[in-house]
């Protein structure tokens, strides 16, 4: 339904019938049409990931509520991990980079178009197996059916003996198999940047989103093999009977801890850095202002890149390492933010003076910017071992982990669709509605996650199934309930006005925004080689050239 | 107005591009590295952490003429392509033809010794954490000789078809990257295994 209604927003051809615009969506190797699908099929997993979380939320509204049954809990708080990390967020991360990248360079596709196709529906895949396992999960012990060992599932709870079933095995599958995916994004990512810049566009001119993007194709290439790796050994414990986490013989339960975090805490750079590149597009257009720093932002994205793996074991400072490691982990982990720190300087710097147009896309990036500098603090927080000693595993560190996600990650996508949704489908969304969309979410993500920190202060453990009452925790999880409620409604607003404008929002022209990068240089939705003739650039913003000869950018860079 | 026209002012220098074939290569090549990272730093981490026996030192023998054999193989693939840049298309068969036979003996010398492995000293892959790691490390690197020698062998039979032109050298030459990082990591698999853990 939703891809028929894009081809026809899209590709504007209403004569053919539903099967054959299908097979268009199913066989395409163009990298506008396999964007728009990881878009949706993120968006139908956050749908589904976000139910999970209410589910959650409601059954922890009261102390010893009694919603859905402990093992169900379980199984949820690992669906709605998983899901989201892998099935929402880096499709949809792929989807804008895979749109992106092409019209941004001034390419007619990215480097490798079948590549491209095979890393979506592989994918694809992985998130269906994933949740194959409702129904296939049970196997023949009439154990639970789908995953509960947690998003990070700690050996020895994924052996065989303490998980039988298959349940354990379909998510081993699904993130192996959504892997390969990623990797072959990664590789057409990568290969696209340094291969296919249009004539001019030498590397410092770039623009932010391609550099940013690049930096993220590296790290998935080395982020995920390991993720890959450890998925291989876990496998080959589960059905060769090896011992490479099973301590009953030698192996190691923190082996595990270490192979999951070395994927683990890259890929939450990984997530951001996409990010970061959304904000580095939306904040310069809507100040009016070219992007403040542009060689320290392309530094900074790179020393993070290369830091954010040496930082891995701060997710492990309570299993007991020794001095050593807690010292040096403790000091990286801070030592990252500095890079971060620059960039939200510069964005600053790039509002600082300018004529700054507060349309929905600069809302969310805006709400960013104050959101992620309070999530960037409670990390310095717990990146101290002695006070995560005290908050790891509470709430504080869910609180902490959703304000980057939710607040930093989200907000950017949110800003991203709107930045975008006119180049994509032709059509102006509705200011009004977005900017409802946005208050509603602003209200509701902070009567969530703000007073989330408050029960973990207050020693309330993550994965709790219930808790009893008048430990304080109470009134903290019914405000963390009620918030959810303002985010769905939200989201609602948000699904419902792209819907709308998809069919009646006011043709949006090829530049809406008066922007400055290739992609509005194109057709709103672009054709399908993109660009009649391959453009020349000269600077970082030719379309800045291009309306104003009199005073163009190259002359100064 | 649908598009704005980008004015095409001509450039200084001639604009040239890295091929997209090495590069994608290489990009995957980094991931598979970084797999194999992981698993070299599982054998290093469990060498003499095994509860029982047999050990490395009772039951593994260098494998030294089937590392002579897939060493010299990267030796063979380069002639074969240097044969091919010229366009000498029967040289280009031979060497590619001795590639894949020195391959195959490689991965059967592997076979062999995990029989031996297998059947004559009780070493499987549930035995201990040597032989969890053992199969698993030298495992892997096999299944990527595998791979390698598939590929190798559509290229041969494009070859032997009449199929395969001097044209068709850069692609032969990405493929060849691939190859010489299979060889690269046994080194590195050897050190580790034989070596090292012995």
């Amino acid at each position: 339904m939703a891809s028929e209604s894009l081809a026809v927003a899209g590709i504007g051809d209403f004569k053919r019938p539903l099967t054959a615009l299908l097979n268009d969506w199913v066989v395409t190797v163009d990298h506008k049409r396999l964007g728009i699908l990881y878009i949706l099929y993120a968006i139908v997993f956050l749908v589904i990931g976000g139910v999970e979380a209410t589910i959650m939320r409601i059954q922890l509204i009261v102390p010893h509520n009694h919603f859905v049954p402990p093992r169900v809990f379980n199984a949820l708080f690992t669906m709605h991990g998983t899901t989201m990390v892998f099935f929402v967020a880096m499709p949809v991360l792929f989807g804008f980079a895979n749109y992106l990248l092409p019209l941004m360079i001034g390419a007619r596709d990215m480097a490798f178009p079948r590549l491209n196709a095979f890393s979506f529906w592989i994918t694809a895949c992985g998130g269906l197996l994933l949740y194959f396992s409702v129904i296939g999960g049970d196997g023949l012990y009439g154990a639970g059916n789908a995953p509960d060992v947690g998003w990070f599932a700690y050996a020895p709870l994924t052996s065989q003996v303490f998980s039988p079933g298959h349940s354990t095995d379909f998510w081993v599958l699904g993130l192996l198999v959504s892997g390969i995916g990623s990797i072959g994004a990664a590789v057409n990512m990568v290969a696209t940047v340094l291969c296919l810049r249009c004539p001019g566009m030498t590397l410092g001119k770039m623009p932010l989103f391609a550099w940013l993007n690049f930096v993220m194709g590296g790290m998935v290439l080395l982020v995920i093999s390991p993720l890959t790796a450890a998925q291989i050994m876990l496998s080959l414990d589960r059905y060769l009977g090896a011992h490479f986490f099973d301590t009953q013989a030698g192996g190691s339960a923190v082996m595990w801890m270490h192979f999951f975090w070395i994927f683990g805490h890259p890929e939450v750079y990984v997530l951001i850095i996409p990010c970061f590149a959304f904000a580095s597009e939306i904040i310069p257009v809507f100040s009016r202002k070219p992007i403040f720093g542009y060689p320290i932002m392309v530094a900074a994205t790179v020393t993070i890149g290369f830091v954010s793996f040496s930082v891995w074991a701060h997710h492990m400072f309570t299993v007991g390492m020794n001095s050593y490691a807690n010292s040096f982990f403790t000091i990286t982990t801070m030592a990252v933010g500095v890079p971060t720190g620059i960039k939200i300087f510069n964005w600053i710097g790039t509002m600082w003076g300018g004529k700054i147009r507060f349309k929905t896309p600069m809302l969310f990036c805006v709400g960013f910017l104050f959101q992620f500098l309070i999530a960037g603090l409670t990390g310095i927080m717990l990146s101290a071992a002695p006070l995560d000693w005290q908050l790891g595993n509470s709430y504080f560190v869910v609180a902490h982990f959703h304000y980057v996600i939710v607040g930093g990650i989200l907000f950017t996508l949110f800003g991203a669709f709107y930045y975008w949704f006119p180049k994509m489908t032709g059509r102006m969304y509705a200011e009004s509605l977005g900017k409802l969309h946005f208050w509603l979410f602003v209200i509701g993500f902070h009567l969530t996650f703000d007073f989330m920190h408050i029960p973990g202060l207050l020693g309330m453990p993550r994965r709790i199934y219930t808790y009893e009452p008048g430990r304080g925790w109470d009134v903290w999880n019914l405000i963390c309930t009620i918030g959810v409620f303002f985010q769905i409604a939200a989201t609602l607003v948000f699904v419902g006005n792209l819907l709308w404008s998809m069919w009646k929002g006011e043709r949006a022209g090829s530049d809406p925004w008066d922007a400055w990068t290739l992609e509005w240089s194109t057709s709103s939705p672009p054709k399908e080689y993109n660009f009649a003739a391959i453009p020349v650039v000269r600077s970082r913003r030719p379309l800045w050239d291009i309306k104003h000869p009199e005073d163009p950018d190259w002359k100064y860079e | 107005m649908s598009t704005i026209p980008i004015a095409q002012p001509a450039l200084e220098k001639p604009w040239a591009l890295p091929s997209r074939g090495p590069v994608g290569m290489a990009c995957l090549i980094a991931a598979e590295s970084a797999i194999f990272t992981i698993f070299v730093v599982a054998y290093l981490y469990y060498i003499g952490r095994s509860l029982s026996g047999p050990s490395p030192k009772e039951v593994l023998e260098l494998p030294i003429f089937a590392t002579v054999c897939l060493l010299s193989s990267s030796l063979t693939i380069h002639f074969a392509i240097a044969a091919m840049r010229k366009g000498k298309m029967s040289a280009y068969s031979f060497w590619w033809f001795l590639t894949i036979l020195l391959g195959s003996i490689f991965l059967g010398e592997t076979a062999r010794e995990w029989f031996h492995l297998i059947y004559d000293k009780g070493l499987t892959i549930s035995t201990n954490l040597f032989g969890t790691t053992y199969y698993s490390l030298v495992g892997l690197h096999a299944f990527h000789v595998t791979v390698g020698l598939i590929g190798l062998s559509v290229f041969m039979i494009f070859a032997l078809l009449g199929k395969l032109q001097r044209e068709h050298s850069e692609r032969a030459d990405v493929f060849a990257m691939y190859w010489h990082f299979v060889d690269a990591v046994w080194v590195v698999v050897f050190s580790v295994v034989y070596i090292i853990g012995r």
